[in-house]
């Protein structure tokens, strides 16, 4: 069977998988669909957390990202798995013991306030649709490079999908097919993977095989090798970053706190019966992550040696056929500048922007002819990043079943995320808006239908996001995680973590830290994008990396002007000695 | 019943006795202040503060704070919140504050 057929075959057994567990793991209750019931075990909870966080673009851009930036790509690494420490040490715990529903839930009933509360479902809901609209597009993109389905075809058969297991099944659905889905995408991943560092290094282990000798009789290290290929060709070495030390140190910071800020993940730990499960289940979620977060720089690091090694100096005609291949999706450009027919890489954009095509027209060697304006560099090759793990099976010529397994995990990467996101949507919506604020005389029944409306209609709109991106969407990532760092985390921690912290101080602090980040991003990619740069950074902190500042100020507010004000209630001040030990959980559909 | 009445009823319960729950609380911030620590060294210490020096040191074909910052760390991490969910149950239970299942808790 061809690469094509098989991956009709692999994508349409595991959607057939993902709706039949839907199906048997229906919601019955309000219970059942915002937190699964409270009985999810621990492992299972962690395989769901580690599915829900790798969204499409852990699993596909990240090594890409890596393979490009070298030891600059430390920042996702680091940021996106240090957040769980904080997650679990000062968070999850004590939202379990709190045993209600959503996040703004705890921000509501903790600092005595529906203001508060609505300030939380406001951030929650700005984060939650700057992460979905890409996760829909990714779905969206994953069939037209597989499958030769147009992206908006992809991006509704996603957004079907989604809506069966999440409307129906609610998180106790999406718990289920979550674990389902990490087994496919840690194992889509781990496959290529190994085969590649098998075929650079010898070594099966591709966390092994980052430190290991090149299997070419150079002796080299493949970190040396890399290091020495890349300054040969004019590029800094990979293993010295270009960022300067405090922009990396803030970007890894407001990457960390927002992780541990995001709703979509916290919420995954409502779903296990007790404080110590959550404990645990935040070390086993961290260890799946971790699986494929140490195999990201390995692969990353053999992508971009591979790449040179099959492209650089070599004559067009002869080069190997997946070239030709994402030449032609668009992903890959060619621009002979010299007129030597040869393919010359190197450091600098080859031409500006992303390549426009001049039609069909092809060059004197079958190229496809460019319209971008040349810029000044020996550089001709431009390579989307994300070919990286698209492409890698086809780049170590592993066997059509490899190409298949990739697009099956890729959606299964973007599904999961997609699904785990809408729902925090809807269960703010449905529970923080109109149960507990606007319309409290909800029934049970009555709330559970308000949140499948709510999900329907969420998927609707990121649906519409999908097939229309605005473009923007790549250059907000920042906001998501900026904003769940300035805004969320402080006011959970300080919930928590001071009996003395009040409505006034949460609220300020959240309004500051929201502010001053949304501006500080907002300045610089949409008003004043041309002083993006170091010289304009304050502090020389990039936008990527203010969440870390913002965070910062709303501790400081928060702190200040809690100060200055009335105490909290004493029922507050019980509520929080209560969450503070483990001892007399409560199980959230019991009340 | 509101959560908060709910809560503090729990709190106010006559098994809980306050001086305990206090001394619990501050053998748990000092668990998370030590472990927090270790985190902070290996992540924004190692690996990107102190990453030109270690990586100086070559090991097992890296250099060393290079390392730190693509692997070592994350490793480091996933220990941490093992080491911590297994510790935090020794104080739970040592000061009678578990979560396991018995009637009356």
């Amino acid at each position: 069977m061809d690469a094509q057929t098989l991956t009709y075959l692999f994508v349409a057994v595991s959607f057939a998988l993902y709706i039949g567990i839907a199906v048997w793991s229906r919601a019955g209750s309000t219970g059942d669909f915002y937190v699964a019931g409270g009985g999810v075990h621990p492992v299972a909870n962690g395989m769901a957390t580690a599915a829900d966080w790798m969204s499409a673009a852990s699993f596909i851009s990240m090594a890409g990202i890596i393979a490009f930036l070298g030891y600059d790509g430390a920042v996702y690494l680091m940021g996106w798995t240090g957040g769980y420490v904080l997650l679990a040490m000062l968070l999850a715990p004590y939202l379990r013991k709190f045993g209600e529903f959503t996040v703004p839930d705890f921000i509501g009933t903790r600092y005595y306030s529906n203001t508060a509360r609505v300030v939380a479902v406001v951030s929650l809901i700005v984060i939650s649709f700057t992460y979905v609209a890409g996760q829909m597009r990714g779905v969206g993109i994953v069939f037209s490079h597989f499958l030769g389905v147009p992206i908006d075809w992809g991006v509704a058969i996603g957004m079907l999908v989604v809506f069966f297991y999440a409307v129906l099944g609610g998180m106790k659905g999406i718990t289920y097919t979550q674990v389902a889905q990490y087994c496919v995408l840690i194992f889509a991943y781990l496959v290529p993977a190994i085969f590649i560092s098998l075929l650079i290094t010898g070594v099966p282990v591709p966390q092994l095989g980052l430190g290991a000798t090149v299997a070419d009789g150079s002796g080299l290290a493949v970190l040396e090798k890399l290091d020495r290929t890349l300054v040969d060709l004019g590029f800094a070495p990979y293993t010295q970053g270009g960022k300067s030390t405090i922009d990396v140190f803030a970007i890894t910071m407001a990457l960390m706190l927002g992780t541990a800020g995001l709703p979509h993940v916290i919420v995954r730990f409502f779903t296990v019966p007790k404080v110590s499960d959550a404990r645990r289940s935040a070390g086993w979620a961290l260890l799946f992550i971790a699986l494929l977060y140490t195999t990201a720089p390995a692969v990353g690091a053999f992508a971009r040696l591979n790449f040179i090694d099959t492209v650089h100096d070599r004559a067009y005609g002869e080069v190997a056929d997946w070239f030709h291949n994402w030449e032609d999706v668009g992903l890959i450009g060619w621009r002979d500048k010299n007129g030597d027919g040869r393919i010359q890489y190197g450091p600098g954009m080859p031409f500006e922007g992303k390549p426009e095509f001049a039609g069909e027209a092809r060059g004197v060697d079958g190229q496809r002819m460019l319209l971008n304006a040349a810029r000044e560099s020996a550089n001709e090759v431009y390579v989307d990043r994300d070919i990286m793990v698209l492409a890698n099976p086809e780049i170590a010529m592993l066997p059509p079943w490899v190409i298949a397994l990739v697009a099956a995990g890729s959606l299964a990467a973007a599904l999961s995320t997609a699904a785990g996101l809408l729902l925090v949507i809807s269960a703010s919506v449905s529970h923080d808006l109109l149960k507990k604020t606007f319309a409290r005389g909800l029934s049970d029944r009555q709330e559970l239908l308000a949140a499948r409306i709510a999900a329907a209609s969420a998927i609707a709109i990121a649906g519409y996001l999908g097939v229309n991106p605005p473009g923007f969407v790549a250059q907000v990532v920042a906001f998501a995680f900026g904003l769940a760092a300035a805004s969320l985390f402080p006011a959970i921690l300080l919930g928590i973590f001071s009996l003395r912290m009040n409505r006034e101080g949460a609220v300020a602090g959240m309004i500051a830290g929201l502010g001053f980040t949304f501006g500080y991003i907002a300045w610089f990619k949409f008003y004043a994008p041309h002083m993006n740069g170091p010289d304009a950074w304050w502090f020389g902190i990039s936008p990527e990396g203010i969440g870390a500042l913002g965070a910062a100020l709303n501790f400081a507010v928060a702190l200040t002007v809690s100060h200055f004000t009335a105490a909290p209630p004493a029922s507050v001040v019980a509520l929080v000695e209560d969450i503070r030990v483990p001892a007399g959980v409560s199980t959230p559909h019991m009340h | 019943m509101t959560t908060t009445d709910k809560h503090a009823d729990a709190a106010a319960g006559p098994r809980r006795d306050p001086s305990r729950a206090h001394a619990y609380w501050r053998a748990n911030l000092r668990l998370v202040a030590s472990l927090l620590a270790v985190w902070f060294a290996v992540s924004f210490g190692c690996g990107i503060l102190l990453v030109e020096p270690l990586n100086r040191i070559e090991m097992f074909g890296f250099p060393l704070g290079f390392w730190f910052a693509q692997q070592g760390a994350i490793f480091v991490f996933v220990l941490l919140v093992f080491f911590y969910a297994a510790a935090m149950r020794r104080i739970d239970r040592r000061y009678g504050l578990d979560d396991d299942e018995r009637e009356g808790d």
